[in-house]
């Protein structure tokens, strides 16, 4: 366990490292930086400008600074937060040592001239989580009971119905089901808002959406699943003991059946997080994605960074959960075969 | 067959004759064969098979459609609702006088701006509807025209190959026009040519489309389709926009596809068969990639092409839709890669690679020459399903504004149409509906294919049924 837990975090190690790097040389040798407007800029500004995020150093050194942890600037520049709530800058050498990424700091931001990329984060990714949370429990409540109803009895009706509204569920795009949500449950039948973030009615609609691929896959595995394992014998045995068939459903078959959507969960709750750029657009939810989009669009490169690093670490760190999850479920995979 | 009390040995000339002959009518059935076969008894892939293929030709043949123009705009402030192709015809905002050479289906276009038309514009007192006729006599085409107080418009829809006709037509009538006859005193004020605009209902095309354009003018005329489907608020008609949109998706489809097609059967296959440290170094790189949060890093790439796409325009003539490829194509052959690898790890040990390998073939030649074809069918399954994956990843970025550029459309544009369009004053439903079934339908059709490809083609199930 040990030794799976120090290789994979060597890798991601790297990964992360590359990651960092092809950005942040792609983000500061492209033409045209985010400071670039119509019209020329004055040089004196421009100087200030430059000094101020460090683009008049050599780039090796700016991304030395980046990354961290030690803070290059000889002013020790540090940009915080006082206790009245103000940006300010603090120089001198009492200021911390250290910055940049490995401290956790992803600098400020290009556009959004008063926040640093961690205040934006700290306001928007809460509520990206949210979303996600609740659309992996969306997901996971509708497809395990739709794979379950599924498979205690294939070829009837309803299987064949299930299994017909989970292939759909793929083939759509979830901005599409959301268009339909939108105009059956807003418009239609007026029960949800249609926009914004803030009460448990704004939730239900988005986190429906982006959940809903997941449910029709997360049915299918656990269909699957389901019926490979209640075709074996200990099965037959739990039956034959005379125990009632929920409880040989769910105690005996659920844990067998649903290892493969344990191992689904990692890529599930991947693509929700990713999934949720456009839902959070559609929704006009102020999360992480709808930052990360706005900031694409408008060249603010530190905050994509940011956004790209986070989930770099965040979608790694589930799958190494997911992969230590599945062992303990399943003692006969092994982390050491990897 | 008593008669031949020969053993297998002693054969005659004669009997050998015969059982070559024999051996010739007996056919092996090959893999391919044998999957088509299978494939044709699961029902529902061989709908989507048949549905496919329908689609695909109509979407090669769109030019030829006599659809409306995808692009053009109308003067019309709402969309349309969708119109029965029975129900009542499309009243054109400017209805041209019954019984001049503006035609009912002519008006169609006068709004639509049917492929290419030209514009001019005639000043001077003058009978529009003659000159009309007389200006379409000369072209040969139907001419529509509207009257207005400065000038009088005549808009003919031409080819693009010639698009001074219109013009060269309306000199030649003007100069044969007799003079008005004008009270004495006054100046002599004769017809005017003011100006020739030449308007195009579509993007640059390619010389197959315009050929196709063209053959539709011979097939159809002016005959064109009403807005069977609708219209945008812009205007545009909505099955136009659906059936020009699959070209743009289905080919930004298939290239991606190609393209991670290329890069993961040479990786996969190169790793598998060189096995040993080289492969392990080469799947962790794999498995690196996979880690990644690849929409974002796309989405972050994609920005940063994008400040250098008027140069690689200029210079290279690489658009936006090749950056998509490329892009695209570049995530999509993870997959393929290790399926690939997998199939050529068990491959490789087998004797027909030793005997390749004996006879002193080189390494490129083993891998394309014996084991790529060997792992294509499990290759032609993974293309399948990345096809729709390729096409939901281009919806996706196009409705984030990051993909396909309008002019042009694409599904992800006419969803992204489609999301805006739903406003609480006026429900355009047949906005997100139509564009969705579309969309719905062609992924799942692939989906369900690559299910059955998958079933025809495993080898495990070889043999059975």
């Amino acid at each position: 366990m040990l030794r799976f837990l120090i290789r994979r975090f060597i890798w991601f190690v790297i990964t992360v490292f590359t990651v960092m790097l092809v950005s942040f040389t792609l983000m500061r040798s492209v033409r045209g930086g985010p400071f670039d407007g119509e019209r020329a800029i004055d040089p004196a500004i421009k100087a200030n400008i430059e000094a101020r995020y460090h683009l008049d150093w050599p780039i090796w050194r700016q991304f030395a600074h980046y990354v961290g942890p030690f803070n290059l600037d000889e002013r020790r520049a540090l940009f915080v937060t006082d206790d009245a709530g103000f940006h300010v800058v603090r120089t001198g050498p009492d200021v911390d040592a250290f910055g940049g990424v490995l401290a956790g700091d992803f600098g400020p931001s290009f556009k959004y001239k008063d926040f640093s990329v961690n205040d934006i984060l700290a306001q928007s990714l809460p509520i990206s989580i949210l979303l996600g949370l609740m659309a992996l429990m969306f997901a996971l409540a509708l497809g395990v009971s739709a794979g379950i109803a599924s498979a205690l009895r294939p070829g009837s009706l309803l299987d064949v119905s299930l299994r017909l509204a989970a292939t759909a569920g793929i083939a759509l795009p979830n901005f599409v089901i959301a268009s339909f949500l939108i105009i059956l449950f807003v418009f239609m039948i007026p029960l949800l808002p249609v926009a914004g973030w803030g009460s448990i009615r704004h939730m239900l609609l988005p986190s429906f959406c982006l959940g809903l691929v997941y449910a029709a896959y997360i049915a299918r595995l656990t269909r699957t699943g389901m019926l490979e394992v209640l075709s074996h014998d200990y099965i037959r045995t739990a039956h034959a003991k005379g125990l009632a068939p929920r409880t040989v459903v769910m105690r005996h078959a659920l844990k067998g059946g649903l290892l493969p959507v344990v191992s689904y969960l990692g890529p599930a709750t991947a693509g929700i997080l990713t999934g949720s750029l456009v839902i959070e657009r559609i929704f006009f939810i102020p999360g992480t994605g709808s930052h990360f989009i706005n900031s694409a669009l408008n060249r603010d490169y530190t905050l994509a960074m940011g956004v790209t690093i986070l989930y770099t670490v965040l979608v790694y760190a589930l799958n190494t959960i997911v992969d230590i999850a599945y062992t303990l479920l399943d003692p006969r995979i092994s982390l050491e075969d990897e | 067959m008593a008669r031949h009390t020969e053993t297998r040995w002693e054969l005659g000339e004669a009997s050998l004759v015969r059982l070559a002959a024999e051996a010739k009518q007996f056919k092996g059935e090959s893999l391919g064969r044998d999957a088509w076969r299978r494939l044709r008894r699961s029902r529902p892939s061989f709908i989507a098979l048949v549905f496919l293929a329908v689609f695909g030709l109509t979407s090669i043949l769109v030019p030829l459609l006599p659809l409306p123009s995808p692009v053009a705009l109308s003067l019309r402030t709402k969309a349309a609702r969708p119109a029965w192709p029975w129900g009542a015809a499309l009243v054109p905002e400017t209805t041209p006088e019954p019984g001049t050479a503006a035609t009912r289906r002519s008006a169609n276009w006068w709004n639509d701006g049917w492929r290419h038309r030209s514009v001019a514009q005639v000043a001077g007192a003058l009978d529009a509807a003659d000159f009309a006729q007389r200006v379409a006599q000369e072209l040969d085409v139907a001419v529509s025209y509207e009257r207005r107080a400065d000038a009088a418009y005549f808009a003919a829809p031409l080819d693009l190959a010639d698009p001074e006709r219109l013009e060269r037509a309306v000199a030649r009538v003007i100069s044969e026009f007799p003079v008005i006859e004008l009270p004495p005193g006054a100046p002599r004020t004769g017809l005017r040519l003011v100006e020739v605009r030449h308007e195009n209902g579509y993007w640059e095309l390619g010389r197959f489309d315009r050929a196709l354009l063209s053959a539709r003018a011979d097939l159809f005329g002016l005959g064109q389709t009403g807005n069977w489907l609708g219209t945008d608020p812009q205007g545009r008609d909505l099955l136009a926009r659906i059936l020009w949109g699959s070209r743009t998706s289905i080919l930004v489809a298939l290239m991606a596809a190609a393209t991670s097609l290329l890069i993961g059967v040479t990786y996969g296959a190169l790793s598998g068969y060189l096995g040993g440290r080289i492969d392990n170094l080469m799947m962790r790189i794999v498995d690196v990639l996979y880690s990644l949060p690849f929409i974002f890093v796309v989405i972050f790439l994609i920005t940063i092409v994008n400040e250098y796409r008027t140069e690689l325009e200029d210079s290279y003539g690489i658009d936006r839709e090749v950056i998509f490829f490329v892009v695209i194509g570049a995530i999509y052959w993870l997959t393929m890669a290790r399926v690939v690898r997998g199939q050529v790890l068990a491959l490789k040990n087998s004797e027909f690679i030793e005997a390749a390998r004996v006879m002193g073939a080189s390494t490129p030649r083993i891998l394309f020459g014996h084991l790529v074809p060997n792992v294509l069918s499990i290759v032609i399954v993974y293309l399948t399903l990345t096809i729709p994956a390729v096409m939901l990843f281009e919806a996706f970025l196009s409705f984030l504004g990051l993909g396909i550029e309008p002019p042009k459309v694409s599904w992800g544009v006419l969803a992204k149409d489609g999301t805006e369009a739903i406003t609480p004053i006026d429900t355009y439903w047949w906005l997100v509906v139509f564009p969705a079934l579309a969309m719905g339908s062609t992924l799942l059709a692939l989906n369900v294919l690559g299910d059955g490809l998958r079933d025809a083609l495993d080898p495990k199930q070889r043999g059975k049924s």
